[in-house]
């Protein structure tokens, strides 16, 4: 066994998630979590497993079914000088409660002129691919990104994780952690085996507004982000069999977006591909290939492509909703389509 | 529990305050938006929810707050800001959308901020409620005093976020009192065309915390009602829903025509005004001489004159510092 098979820890994202929680909690005792069930069941993705035990309820709170009154609660908390963090367990529920989200978290420090801030975390759960259709299986990283006043992040991998989460509860701005089910290594639910890595104990920052080039290449940029990563490295795999050397970007962030690290891969590589589980329209995809084209399409060899999910409602039944998800092959066809 | 004379002579201060700010405001607003009115023309564009006849809530709440404790406000925020001792001269300012404002002009009237006096608000109908509720229980959290007021209209209450808070508010047992300020009408649709019960205060039993509705508009009986429910909350009894009665003597928004009212509502709310009625009642209970009160409404209007002028006075911000300020 090498050294660095001894030193690897090992965590899923849940686990990455919640140990940052609690080094942060026992750092810092302004932070706190609202959410349901988030105290005994630790929640229903496991991103706060073992903090009720640690922290008791006054900081580990479940909450009514309420979102609006939690998140709402969570932003006057947080111009109190508290550091709440909220679960919004699934990032579908968003619209039972999007005023508090969109007209208070990521108003309030504007409209004060920054005389009040609010920094809290949202964390909501996104994605599908386990036929759970479409209030439970949505992405909606644009719909959120485009809204300014709300920083957004989501992790592919248990490092990034750990790093985003201590970073979005120093931050004095409103983070919205985006985490998806397919990479969070719930024991009831399927994961990428990838996103589980090594994940060192001590807390760091993953700094947010940058990304990742997580595979260098020459021939085409694969850009994605949370599950899209694992597509795209999947897809360059692939690639490579066929003799063709993918770059693939990680985003990380959302909001700030790296740009810089979009456009200088394609510089290098002359050709886009943006993978994306968020619907096609109006979303993170054309946002790229916009940052792209801004910067100038002489760059380009080919017209960018996206693989994305279609503008339609997620359905239920296995076989129409994986014919509508990103996966690799569908990466690789729009290679050879360019 | 009654006001003594100085609480008296403040609650008809800051009323005075607020009616003539509303006044000055009323006017210069008009400007540029005669003949036609164009609500993006004039020195103060975009909508202008007056305050006046609602003033006795503000000082009667406010009369037992500190700049410690919370408020969120509503989008007719003027007399509650002004009860809550928000800087008058930056309030002005910010409605103007000066940069000397509170927020450099990027809030406006339904979005006045003044931390320095842990104030907030929301323009939209009941969102209030829930930074409320985060306040209150961001104190009891670090064990420090204060207590948060939500002020509400009469409409809110058939919010989902209403429901939600109280029902939070209750279980947690935080200290924070509802104060719906009941002017009978949700823009154009009356209380009894929107509202299933003619009371909101019976919707506390449903939270199992105190419910209390004040009658007539009365500046000491809301500070007697609220001030219990302060207490409460100070004490750590948890969270009181108060639904008091008031008056809009003025249109939902300036522009509105009204046609809605009843033939004759509104020379019967005039009559009915809290300004002169407490000036009345101040002389009549001999709490204040007429040279007492001549010396405080001279002191308005100075402080008044003073704010509108410093916000006349003062410069836009450079339109590009819309784009700071957006992060912390």
């Amino acid at each position: 066994m090498s050294a660095n098979e001894i030193n690897e820890r090992r965590l899923t994202i849940a686990r990455a998630m919640a140990e940052a929680i609690q080094q942060e909690m026992q750092r810092d005792e302004r932070v706190f979590v609202m959410g349901e069930d988030i105290g005994e069941l630790g929640g229903v993705f496991g991103n706060t497993r073992g903090l009720l035990e640690a922290f008791g309820s006054e900081r580990i709170r479940d909450t009514p079914i309420s979102e609006t009154a939690f998140i709402g609660a969570a932003v006057g908390a947080a111009q109190d000088g508290m550091r709440p963090i909220v679960e919004l367990m699934f990032v579908d529920f968003f619209g039972v409660c999007f005023d508090a989200i969109y007209n208070l978290m990521a108003k309030n420090s504007y409209f004060s002129g920054g005389n009040f801030k609010v920094p809290m975390v949202l964390m909501t759960a996104t994605g599908g691919g386990y036929s759970d259709a479409g209030q439970h299986s949505q992405c909606l990283y644009g719909s959120f990104a485009h809204l300014p006043g709300i920083k957004v992040v989501s992790p592919s991998n248990a490092y990034d994780a750990k790093g985003l989460m201590t970073s979005a509860m120093r931050d004095d701005s409103p983070v919205v952690y985006m985490f998806h089910k397919g990479l969070q290594g719930m024991g009831w639910l399927g994961t990428e085996p990838v996103a589980t890595v090594h994940t060192p104990q001590d807390d760091y920052e993953v700094e947010i507004g940058k990304a990742k080039v997580v595979r260098e290449g020459t021939d085409v940029t694969l850009v994605g982000l949370a599950m899209g990563v694992h597509n795209a490295l999947q897809a360059a795999d692939k690639l490579a069999g066929q003799g063709v050397n993918a770059e693939v970007i990680d985003l990380v962030s959302l909001v700030p977006l790296d740009r810089e690290a979009i456009i200088d891969s394609v510089a290098k590589t002359g050709r886009l591909i943006v993978v994306d589980e968020d619907y096609h329209s109006y979303g993170v995809s054309g946002e790229i290939i916009a940052t792209v084209a801004e910067h100038g399409l002489s760059k380009l060899k080919s017209a960018p492509k996206r693989v994305t999910y279609p503008d339609v409602p997620i359905p239920f039944a296995r076989p129409m909703e994986q014919f509508c998800l990103p996966n690799p092959d569908k990466i690789v066809a729009a290679y050879h389509a360019m | 529990m009654q006001p003594d004379r100085d609480q008296k002579h403040w609650m008809y201060e800051r009323m005075v305050v607020s009616r003539r700010f509303e006044e000055r405001i009323e006017k210069i607003y008009l400007e540029g938006k005669t003949p036609a009115f164009n609500m993006a023309n004039g020195p103060i564009p975009g909508e202008m929810h007056l305050s006046n006849g609602q003033e006795p809530v503000a000082v009667g709440v406010c009369a037992h707050l500190s700049a410690d404790d919370t408020v969120t406000a509503t989008h007719r925020p003027h007399h509650q800001a002004i009860a809550k001792g928000v800087d008058l001269n930056k309030m002005a300012a910010e409605i103007f959308g000066k940069a000397t404002g509170l927020s450099g002009g990027r809030g406006g009237h339904m979005h006045l901020f003044d931390a320095s006096v842990n104030f907030a608000c929301s323009g939209i109908v009941g969102q209030g409620c829930g930074p409320a509720c985060g306040a209150a229980l961001s104190r009891k959290m670090q064990g420090k005093p204060g207590v948060a007021v939500a002020f509400l209209g009469e409409g809110a209450v058939n919010q989902g976020a209403f429901h939600e808070t109280m029902n939070l508010a209750a279980l947690w047992e935080l200290p924070v009192v509802f104060v719906v300020e009941d002017n009978a009408w949700g823009i154009s649709v009356a209380k009894c065309d929107s509202t299933s019960v003619p009371r909101n205060d019976v919707r506390a039993a449903a939270y199992g915390i105190p419910g209390h509705f004040i009658e007539g508009n009365d500046p000491y009986a809301i500070f007697d009602v609220v001030g219990e429910a302060i207490k409460r909350a100070r004490e750590g009894a948890g969270p009181t829903l108060i639904e008091v009665e008031t008056y809009r003597l003025a249109g939902h928004f300036m522009g509105d025509a009204e046609g809605y009212r009843p033939e004759g509502e509104k020379d019967a709310l005039f009559a009915k005004d809290p300004i002169p009625a407490l000036r009345e009642r101040l002389l009549a209970d001999a709490d204040a001489t007429e040279a007492d009160l001549d010396t405080i409404e001279a002191r308005a209007r100075g402080e008044v004159d003073e704010a509108i002028a410093f916000a006349l006075e003062s410069e836009y911000a450079p339109p590009e510092d819309a784009l700071t300020a957006v992060y912390a």
